[in-house]
């Protein structure tokens, strides 16, 4: 079994934000924009190297995406950083009629997404973003696993020419991916071969999954962990591949049942390859204040729920 | 100087345009569009610098957005004579399979159109963002925009306004279509609004009144007096005084043709009161 080093702990928004600065280096068309969160989303390197690219708006999300969307008619590429609450849910008409129906090249990018914002409680921490977001027609939707991985994102949606949604979160959660590793848009990067079972997770909920597989593999249960970062489009043809082989699978994201990643996958199976599936994801409630760890435990999040659904879903074979 | 007698033409044609085409279909906003007749007809006739064809990014020229899009058969009509696209395809106006969609939209591809608009309130954002991509591009042509009086209520206005004086946005003009009325009626009954100048002075932008909106010669003056605040560290307002369906005596005046078509008689009587002048489409 493949395994993976955990080179230390380093939080996605960072990865974020040293993106964005080799951006601002070799893009020149490359221009941020953000609402009052400059520390939080990493953007304080691209405006001291670039303060005439660099756009603070203030407090005023939906006046931001409007700009943004202005903005790539002269061939800006604007990045819009809030947190993942204010990038979706508070401006979903902007980006609905301005972004994507308009067909406008933003890059929305949004870190604090999910119940690990933590302390702040559940009006900060947003579990529908996915939904609402893949639900726009063109939309790109990216959920990156760790700071290796949200860098390279990073910098490959700036070449990629419409709307995307990159999120991101705010904890240090292991690095496990290559360093300056490639990045293709809607491409499932399969991380350990198994024959049991498939577990497709996205965002950091892929190290929990392989964390899971591991003890897994000590009683006997032989699991394909596949790293979903782009849930739109999404790569059915690496699914069904697997399925095809381990016959159940196990979806796992840090957001809502209803609208995420599990449903995308259900979808995919109940057209081309009929599995059963367990659902790791949170359960149509809000989170709450605590810390990432009791809360990933709280709702259900963690490796040990990601290997109760294997064995869940094994007996429905 | 233009030619005014060209520009009432041109506007006499147009409103004929508005009436067939929102009759045709039985919906659409003729009251809104008939008010703006004149400002559009100036707008791309004279006051604004463009390139021949459409190009998107529209470097090296003036550019426009419409943010209360439902005023769309004014704007089609405009641009379609103004040669972006064939005056017969006005026909299509909301029809299936139409670039001329109820509501703007860059969606169908149809030249002339850099946003979507509808949707109220967005549309200075993107103005504004537009405005500010052009100084980084070292392009020195203005971004114009049009604004319903009612649409101000949306709270995004207020967001960008804020923006665009404390970033000294000096290369846009706004203009605000203040013919007093909205669906549910005058927007003093439906919410006062209060002194626009005032307001939009307390948040740094300069304003220029035009009093009579539905006149070419007026507007022409009061866009030249706009035009040359330009560049002076401040975004420009342009209030610009209109009577909603002006022009055809029994839509003036009211918010009753907001959005609602004229039927057979009434479509006679509009166009009664508009001779052709350039040919119907």
């Amino acid at each position: 079994m493949k395994t993976y080093t955990n080179t230390g702990n380093k939080d996605t928004r960072s990865g974020f934000g040293a993106g964005l600065t080799e951006l601002g280096q070799t893009n020149e068309n490359v221009v941020a924009l953000c609402a009052d969160l400059i520390g939080s989303l990493k953007m304080d390197q691209f405006k001291a190297n670039h303060p005439e690219r660099f756009f603070q708006v203030g407090i005023a999300e939906a006046n931001m995406i409007g700009l943004a969307a202005g903005m790539t008619i002269g061939g800006k590429i604007p990045f819009t950083g809030t947190f993942a609450n204010f990038s979706t849910g508070r401006v979903y008409d902007q980006i609905r009629q301005s972004v994507a129906y308009s067909g406008k090249n933003v890059k929305i990018c949004a870190s604090h997404a999910g119940v690990t914002l933590g302390e702040d409680g559940a009006t900060h921490q947003i579990l529908e973003d996915i939904g609402l977001m893949k639900m726009l027609p063109g939309m790109t939707v990216i959920n990156t696993c760790d700071y290796n991985q949200t860098k390279a994102a990073t910098l490959a949606i700036a070449e990629h020419n419409g709307p995307v949604y990159l999120r991101f979160g705010r904890p240090k959660v292991a690095n496990f991916t290559p360093e300056n590793g490639d990045f293709e848009i809607g491409k499932a990067v399969k991380l350990t071969e198994g024959n049991d079972v498939t577990i497709v997770a996205t965002g950091h909920l892929v190290w929990e999954a392989l964390e899971a597989s591991k003890v897994l593999n000590e009683v006997g249960i032989s699991a394909e962990v596949i790293n979903i970062h782009t849930i739109k489009p999404l790569d059915d043809k690496a699914i069904i591949e697997s399925v095809s082989k381990t016959g159940c699978i196990v979806t796992a994201e840090e957001h809502n049942h209803l609208g995420g990643l599990g449903e995308s996958v259900a979808r995919a199976l109940a057209l081309h390859k009929p599995t059963p599936q367990e659902f790791v994801a949170t359960n149509d409630t809000f989170g709450e204040s605590g810390t990432p760890a009791q809360l990933m435990a709280k709702y259900g999040l963690d490796r040990d729920a990601i290997q109760n659904a294997v064995k869940k879903v094994l007996k429905r074979k | 100087m233009p030619n005014i007698q060209e520009l009432e033409d041109l506007t006499t044609q147009v409103r004929r345009d508005i009436l067939r085409m929102v009759h045709k279909v039985n919906s659409g906003h003729p009251g809104g569009s008939l008010g703006c007749a004149e400002f559009f007809v100036t707008l791309y006739k004279d006051i604004m610098k463009t390139n021949d064809g459409f190009n998107m990014d529209g470097e090296g020229e003036d550019l426009f957005f419409l943010s209360n899009g439902h005023i769309s058969p004014v704007y089609y009509s405009v641009l379609a004579r103004s040669g972006y696209f064939p005056v017969d395809e006005l026909n299509t106006f909301r029809l299936i399979d139409s670039r001329l969609q109820g509501h703007p939209t860059t969606h169908e591809g149809l030249p002339g159109i850099r946003i979507a608009s509808g949707s109220l309130g967005q549309g200075m954002s993107v103005a504004l963002g537009a405005a500010q991509t052009k100084k980084l591009n070292n392009d020195n042509h203005l971004v114009y925009s049009l604004h319903g009086d009612g649409e101000l209520q949306e709270g995004q206005n207020w967001e960008a306004i804020m923006y665009a004086a404390g970033n000294n946005v000096d290369n846009i003009i706004s203009t605000i279509d203040l013919n007093g009325q909205q669906i549910d009626g005058s927007t003093d009954t439906v919410l006062p609004m209060g002194s626009l100048r005032a307001k939009f002075e307390a948040f740094g932008w300069t304003v220029v009144d035009i009093e009579n909106g539905n006149n070419v010669e007026a507007i022409l003056k009061g866009m030249a007096e706009a035009k040359a605040l330009t560049g002076k560290g401040k975004p420009v307002c342009v209030l610009l005084k209109t009577v909603m369906g002006n022009g055809v005596d029994f839509m003036m005046h009211t918010h009753a043709w907001h959005g609602k078509a004229p039927n057979d008689e009434q479509l006679a009587i509009g166009l009664e009161q508009n001779a052709e002048t350039l040919g119907d489409y």
